[in-house]
């Protein structure tokens, strides 16, 4: 097991730069998930990683060893693909023990470690099926499989989950992470999901547009967002965003563009008269007889809790209600907001100014 | 409950349209009639012309197996399909090993691909007799290119006698075939190989594979149903190959290079015998069978391409 350092790293395809100067380190058994919106480099990054694209620049090192220049089966890696890449003509037991029967190892050898891989993933009645034979599931599981017989430095995902339905998706992540917390090898898993990023790993690398807009624990980048670009990212129902400036008299006021007051309850560095986004998450919306009034757009009922979108500070806001409320669309309801978890950012450059 | 009066269907051009079977009989019926005139119809009078000793100008009587046993003693027979057999043989070897050379380089990516992929297309393009007629030239006695070219560069003193001798001959109407059936091996391999996903490379890469070892147990065992459409195709068009032999040799020297199907003609039309030539022809039917019943168990569905349930 290793761990694996990007410094600098950059990539064009042309003329065209894809990735501009990535550092991440990623410290020996650690899960680490790249997420961001598609075509943000995130999947080219993990190929550079895995040997399959060229570095144009910078240097990659997995367990101390810059591994630029060396060909994929020299990095002791093993990938997990969206499309599984399983062979269609091996059966599942030859699927998995053929990178071991490629590097020789002894037969008795082999079928222990593959037979190990299918006990730890469910997988013994099915050693003797082809692919096709599978479900997407069980696809998934084999590919897994296949990278764990290997018994690798790293683990790359490319998005392993993507194929799936919702709820076989909901069961494998929960099993990828009960993989890893067993065999606690490193993991750089790739995903636009980041629903799947923030329930899988132990690091979160939000990327955009070829940079890393902020590294952290799941929680941290919740929490504390560094940019506009990672609060409207993470979340789900996303954040809410309410153009405005803060109240030159009363720096614990935010003031929306239609003239609605909010509450901020630490300002930061944020300047009076500056324009500001007020980032505020829909759970941290209360409802509070003696609050602001606000009309109801939509209202969508989950069971567990119940979702609405209200007009608030001259846009729309997503809120997230724990009781059941009986209003409908048009009417009035009266909400507050819990100033310790508001968010400022500067409209310009995006950065958060709010402690 | 009410009673319903049942019209009796009426018998008319639109009850007959909303009639499923007589629709199918009638759509069917254009390209039937096609199959009978121009398939059915030459292939049983081909096959019935061998049971009987027909010559031009004269109406034949049935004969029974007598056109066969003569042949079964013949020894032109019997050549021509030695040399039948070794045509095909070699020649469709050496296709598949050229082809699928080229079809791997084709599917690497090289500058001007789509160039080099309609460049390889030419000799499959160019009209049969054309490109006998270029190599008639080539093989010349006196005024063949290689000759000359090798004399140039010293290599021999006097011009190779291509078509002259049997061993000569046939290696150069072997080659000839080659030449002008590399193009549909490589190019259908080609396109068998652009099946082939890339992540599956890149899997067996990051398992550890050589590229000797990504073709030997990814590329060639995804590529095996592929090979065994296209190389039945190319045993079938190389082993009634005519128009080549026809105008390089026309069988020549000595029968050295008669295949069945110029025998067959030589006997029938030039020959005029009719029935024998019927029956060289029809003699042809087994080996070709053999070869159809090759790509049917070649191309069964492997265990691996089957989907569903154990």
């Amino acid at each position: 097991m290793a761990g694996v350092e990007f410094v600098d790293v950059r990539k064009s395809f042309g003329a065209v730069p894809i990735i501009k100067g990535v550092n991440i380190g990623i410290e020996d058994g650690e899960f680490v998930i790249l997420v961001g919106p598609s075509g943000c480099g995130k999947s080219t990054l993990l190929r550079m990683l895995a040997g399959l694209e060229n570095i144009s620049a910078g240097s990659i090192r997995i367990g101390g060893r810059v591994v630029n220049t060396l060909p994929p089966k020299e990095r002791d890696i093993a990938m997990v693909f969206q499309n599984y890449a399983l062979y269609p003509h091996m059966t599942v037991a030859d699927n998995m023990a053929f990178s071991l029967k490629l590097n020789g190892t002894a037969k008795t050898e082999m079928e222990r470690r593959v037979s190990a891989a299918a006990e730890i993933l469910g997988l013994s009645s099915l050693l003797d099926r082809y692919p096709r034979q599978l479900s997407g599931g069980q696809r998934q599981r084999v590919a897994m499989g296949r990278a764990i017989v290997r018994d690798p430095q790293v683990f790359l995902f490319d998005e392993p989950l993507s194929n799936l339905d919702a709820k076989l998706r909901v069961a494998m992540r929960a099993e990828i992470k009960e993989l890893h917390q067993r065999l606690a090898t490193t993991t750089v898993y790739v995903t636009h999901d980041q629903i799947e990023a923030m329930t899988m790993a132990d690091k979160i690398v939000v990327m955009h547009d070829g940079v890393v807009e902020q590294i952290g624990a799941p929680l941290d980048l919740y929490d504390k967002p560094a940019n506009l670009f990672v609060a409207g990212f993470i979340g789900s129902p996303a954040m809410n965003m309410i153009n405005g400036r803060l109240d030159p008299e009363d720096r614990t006021a935010f003031v929306a563009v239609d003239g609605t007051r909010l509450p901020v309850a630490d300002p930061g560095q944020a300047a009076v008269g500056r324009d500001l986004v007020y980032g505020l998450r829909p759970e941290f919306i209360r409802l509070d007889a003696a609050g602001l009034p606000a009309e109801v757009i939509v209202i969508e009922p989950t069971g567990y809790e119940t979702h609405m979108i209200v007009k608030l500070g001259g846009g729309e806001a997503n809120c997230v209600f724990r009781e059941r409320v009986r209003v409908g669309p048009g009417e009035t309801i009266n909400i507050s907001i819990d100033a310790d978890h508001v968010h400022l950012f500067d409209k310009d450059t995006g950065k958060r100014l709010s402690r | 409950m009410s009673t319903m009066s049942i019209e009796k269907p009426r018998f008319s051009l639109s009850t007959l349209m909303q009639n499923g079977n007589m629709l199918a009989l009638l759509f069917m019926l254009p390209a039937a009639v096609f199959l009978i005139c121009f398939l059915t119809y030459p292939l049983g009078l081909g096959v019935w012309l061998g049971f009987t000793d027909t010559r031009i100008g004269r109406e034949g009587i049935f004969i029974g197996l007598d056109n066969y046993q003569y042949l079964a003693s013949d020894g032109v027979f019997w050549l021509s399909v030695f040399n039948t057999l070794l045509y095909t043989t070699v020649a469709s070897a050496v296709k598949f090993a050229l082809g699928l050379w080229l079809a791997l380089i084709l599917n690497e990516k090289l500058p001007f691909k789509s160039f080099f992929r309609a460049i390889i297309l030419l000799p499959w393009v160019v009209p049969t007799v054309l490109s006998a007629l270029a190599f008639w030239w080539i093989y010349d006695a006196q005024f063949s290119i290689v000759s000359w070219s090798l004399i140039q560069l010293g290599i021999i003193d006097s011009p190779i006698n291509f078509l002259g001798t049997p061993n000569n001959a046939r290696a150069s109407v072997i080659t000839a075939n080659i030449w002008r059936g590399i193009p549909f091996v490589a190019i259908s391999l080609l396109a068998g190989l652009q099946t082939i996903p890339q992540s599956l490379h890149e899997a067996a890469s990051l398992d550890g594979a050589t590229s000797w070892q990504r073709f030997r147990y990814v590329t060639l065992p995804m590529l095996t149903p592929i090979i065994a459409v296209v190389m039945t195709f190319s045993v079938l068009f190389t082993f009634t190959d005519f128009q080549l032999i026809y105008v390089l040799t026309k069988g020549g020297p000595v029968n050295a290079t008669h295949l069945m199907a110029t025998l067959s003609f030589q006997r029938a039309i030039p020959g005029g015998q009719l029935g024998e030539g019927a029956a060289i022809a029809v003699a042809m039917i087994p080996f070709l069978l053999a070869a159809i019943m090759f790509s049917f168990f070649g191309l069964q569905r492997r265990k691996w391409q089957q989907g569903g349930q154990d």
